[in-house]
């Protein structure tokens, strides 16, 4: 790897945003045939490094060395031009379209009169889905795929491009460990074609499973390039946060408290049927199985956003009949939804008001909304979550994306609701705020919440969860508790693998 | 709302930069092609085009909200017609009639109750069926027209009421009625959106419907009530036009939601929603006015007027486009 030149480099990146020096010389190269991770804390500057390099953004200073040319990225064409492909972090599909319209979105194929060959441009994209195994093909509406399908969509964007270095933004968190698998198969194969690879996560094992070499950045600066065959994660946590990470689950104890939430033979079919549990105030009840288990559907029917067709809701005890997500809140359910852009948060306003919008109308003097409440709400939640931001005027839409979901936590946790659902909770968090907000869902069930945790990371549903809810295909298959769960027992019961058995 | 970054600054400021052009290009142009004696920067022509920009800012005032909130309501002339009809009809009602002056109050009360009813019905059927407020409107604004028809047939509706006139033509500190109207409507619908709780909720309704119903925003009403406040402000700038004038023509107020439209647009709001300022549709309605007036000034006919501003039109919404465009992209990733 030595010998050779660098299919990539930048030198002595500066960018800027107003209040924010996103990046402060950063350099960075990365080889042919290398998987380069770059790691660092939400909002240590690594999409904007990214954005930098993809043309979006220009550098206030620095260089991009491309095969030792100097270039000057002048847009996302020219980079793709250049060779250098994006696997976007946030979604950018046009979701009325079909798969293959998608994929060579600007380069579809034409016969004469400018017509578009169809037949070439199915069989183009077959090919590529087929390298990708998924179950879709060229003509599914992207709208009707799933979050992790679209994410495969955008992979397969990238394929079509004679690539010298491919970006990923965080392509697995939305991703089975399956689809991941077939991902990781992807980048061993671009890797033997001798294209270098960036990859950005916040998912150590992976990292470890795939990458070279790791790069950190804190606080818009490089702090360094580490061998990953000759490093560990505390060597890498450290260099990303300055200290090292207590991950033992705080042993105290506490007393349950009743019943806060029970349901009994809920069905939605086909989206999950005969779902039944209960959960006490002071218990994290977690949830776990592959993505399209149901246990979305389960979280958006308690928050009132689907109707179930049989079945009973209890909240303490009384059985409860839940209209709307106003009237679920107004119960004192709280939902934090798994697709923050799309779900969660109003990306054209700013932080505080997005923090403090379901809670608005309590807020209030005379006919006025009190700025003065709100700014101490977003103040107290923006110390405790550690959300970089310059203040509680930039808009959300200018967050990195991990502080953008701290926003949606810190928005539901000020309201102290008596059932917390979170659904896929540090999706895009950095190690040490993932840490935190675990400490956080532990804290909050010891204040006597009820907490629900949807999570397709097996590590944290062991972490944070005292009892865990195995769902495989719209059904429980066994509910678990601490002392008995293990890796190898929680995975045959999501694979639906010995039928179900009574919790 | 706020980001501080150049190019929100740029579009905010936009607006402000074009007036402050008119207004030089108009001086000087008119040095050359004016037939008046007056100059165009005269506090009397000034004062003037404020109290001319009233019967569509009071309505633009409304729009800005309907579109922020991610709806647009093009029944608006129609209901400012209709508001008129009821305003000047209801005075010459015997019951109203006997009662000297007393009957303006109770025939401005029964216009705006009008204007507020007709809103409210938009609203309904935009929150009950689910169908896009465009084509609501569309439909009402065909039916509403249809009322005024039927109202009078083809005839005006006159009813001169010299009390009303007087006060009207009144000026206080200088500025005329209309122009009062005007202002206090900006700031009450400034305060509404940026104060109070409606405002903050109607601008997460039209960025993000899916997250505001997550949040426990119930959707449906504010929409109504966004309705109803354009119905009223539709009425008010009848009452405020029409008490002057005294007779309104059937087809009166034709071709008003375009122009309130233009002039929102102009001043920046997206027709997507989400996105807007009550003081930039300020300064699209006075930018208006100024076009108008000043095109007439050098003697422009209208035709002219038509034209330009049309054309200054699509050029604003493409630089917005432009400017729009590179804000998504630094979203995006
Ligand atoms: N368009 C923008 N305007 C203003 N500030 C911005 C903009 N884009 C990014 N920033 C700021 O720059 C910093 C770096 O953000 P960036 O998105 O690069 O972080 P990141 O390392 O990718 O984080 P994450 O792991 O959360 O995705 C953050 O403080 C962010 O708020
Ligand atoms: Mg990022």
């Amino acid at each position: 790897m030595t010998d050779q030149t660098p299919a990539l480099r930048l030198e002595g990146i500066v960018k800027t945003f107003p209040g924010v020096r996103a990046l402060d010389g950063v350099s960075f190269s990365v080889m042919p045939g290398e998987v380069h991770a770059l790691m660092g804390e939400n909002g240590a500057g690594k999409s904007t490094l990214m954005k930098v390099l993809g043309g979006i953004h220009q550098p206030d200073e620095g260089r991009i060395i491309v095969n030792e040319v100097p270039v000057v990225m002048s847009g996302p064409l020219e980079a793709k031009a250049k060779g250098i492909v994006f696997i976007h972090q946030e979604l950018s599909l046009a979701e009325e379209l079909t798969v293959a319209e998608n994929i060579y979105l600007g380069e579809l194929p034409r016969k004469r009169f400018g017509l578009v060959d169809w037949h070439k441009l199915d069989a183009m994209t077959n090919v590529i889905l087929k390298k990708l195994k998924v179950g879709f093909d060229a003509k599914t509406r992207v709208g009707d795929l799933s979050i992790a399908n679209q994410q495969m969509v955008e992979i397969a964007r990238a394929l079509t491009v004679d690539a010298k270095a491919v970006i990923f933004d965080e392509p697995t968190a939305s991703l089975t460990d399956a689809e991941k698998s077939v991902l990781f198969d992807v980048i061993a194969d671009l890797q033997k074609a001798g294209v270098g690879i960036i990859y950005i996560s916040h998912r150590m094992e992976e990292i470890f499973k795939i990458t070279d070499r790791i790069s950190v950045l804190r606080d818009g600066q490089y702090r360094g390039t580490l061998d990953t065959a000759e490093t560990s994660e505390e060597e890498v946590t450290q260099l990303m946060i300055g200290r090292t990470l207590d991950l033992s689950r705080s042993a105290s104890r506490h007393e349950l408290g009743d019943v806060a939430l029970e349901v009994r033979g809920l069905c939605c079919k086909p989206l999950f049927e005969d779902i039944s549990f209960e959960v006490r105030a002071g218990e994290v009840l977690g949830f776990y199985g592959l993505v399209g288990a149901g246990r979305t559907e389960i979280a958006e029917t308690l928050f009132g956003l689907r109707d179930p067709s049989a079945g009973q809701i209890l909240l303490g005890g009384e059985e409860v009949r839940i209209q709307s997500p106003a009237d679920a809140i107004a119960r004192g359910i709280s939902l934090v939804p798994e697709d923050r852009k799309g779900q969660g948060l109003i990306l054209g306003m700013n932080c505080r008001d997005n923090m403090t919008l379901p809670q608005v109308d309590d807020l209030t003097a005379g006919p006025f909304v009190a700025e003065g409440s709100e700014v101490a709400i977003f103040d107290q939640y923006r110390d405790k979550l550690d959300i970089r931001t310059p203040g509680w005027k930039q808009l959300v839409g200018n967050l990195s994306g991990g502080n953008q979901q701290k926003i949606v936590i810190g928005k539901w946790l000020s309201m102290h609701p008596q059932v917390l659902i979170v659904d896929e909770p540090t999706r895009g968090i950095d190690v040490g705020s993932k840490s935190e907000i675990h400490n956080l869902i532990r804290d909050l069930a010891a204040q006597g919440y009820a907490v629900l945790v949807i999570s397709s990371e097996m590590p944290e549903v062991l972490h944070v969860s005292d009892r865990i809810v195995a769902m495989y295909s719209g059904r429980i298959m066994r509910t678990f508790t601490a002392g008995e769960v293990t890796e190898d027992n929680l995975i045959q019961a999501i694979s639906g693998i010995g039928g179900a058995t009574a919790a | 709302m706020q980001a501080g970054t150049l190019s929100t600054f740029l579009k905010r400021g936009a607006i402000w930069g074009f007036i402050v052009l008119e207004l030089i290009f108009f001086t000087v142009a008119g040095e050359f092609l004016s037939l008046s004696e007056t100059a165009f920067m005269d506090a009397g022509n000034m004062l003037l085009l404020f109290k001319q920009s009233a019967p569509i800012g009071i309505i633009a005032m409304g729009m800005t909200i309907v579109m922020i909130n991610g709806n647009i309501d093009l029944s608006v002339g129609a209901i400012y017609a209709l508001c008129a009809v009821v305003l000047l009809d209801s005075m010459t009602w015997p019951m109203l009639a006997g009662l000297g002056d007393a009957a303006i109050p109770l025939a401005w009360a029964l216009a705006l109750l009008t204007g507020v009813a007709l809103g409210a019905l938009n609203g309904l059927i935009v929150w009950k069926t689910g169908v896009d407020a465009f084509i609501v409107t569309l439909g009402s604004m065909l039916g509403y027209r249809g009322l005024v028809f039927m109202y009078n047939g083809e005839q005006p509706t006159s009813h001169l009421n010299w009390t009303l006139v007087d006060f009207a033509e009144a000026q206080f500190l200088g500025l005329h009625t209309a122009t009062w109207f005007l202002l206090v409507v900006t700031a009450a619908i400034w305060f509404l959106m940026n104060k109070t709780v409606h405002g903050r909720n109607a601008y997460a309704i039209g960025d993000n419907r899916e997250a505001a119903v997550n949040a426990g925003i119930r959707v449906g009403p504010h929409m109504m009530i966004n309705f109803m406040i354009i119905g009223f402000l539709a009425a008010l700038s009848a009452v405020v036009f029409y008490s002057e004038s005294g007779s309104v023509n059937p087809n009166d107020g034709e071709l008003y939601e375009l122009w309130v439209i233009t002039a929102v647009v102009l001043g920046g709001t997206k027709l997507t929603g989400g996105a807007g300022s009550i003081v930039s549709t300020f300064g699209g309605v006075v930018a208006i006015q100024l076009l108008r007036k000043g095109l007439a000034h050098i003697g422009a006919d209208t035709s002219t007027v038509n034209l330009v501003i049309g054309l200054i039109l699509i050029a604003v919404l493409f630089l917005d486009r432009q400017l729009n465009v590179k804000g998504k992209e630094e979203l995006k990733i």
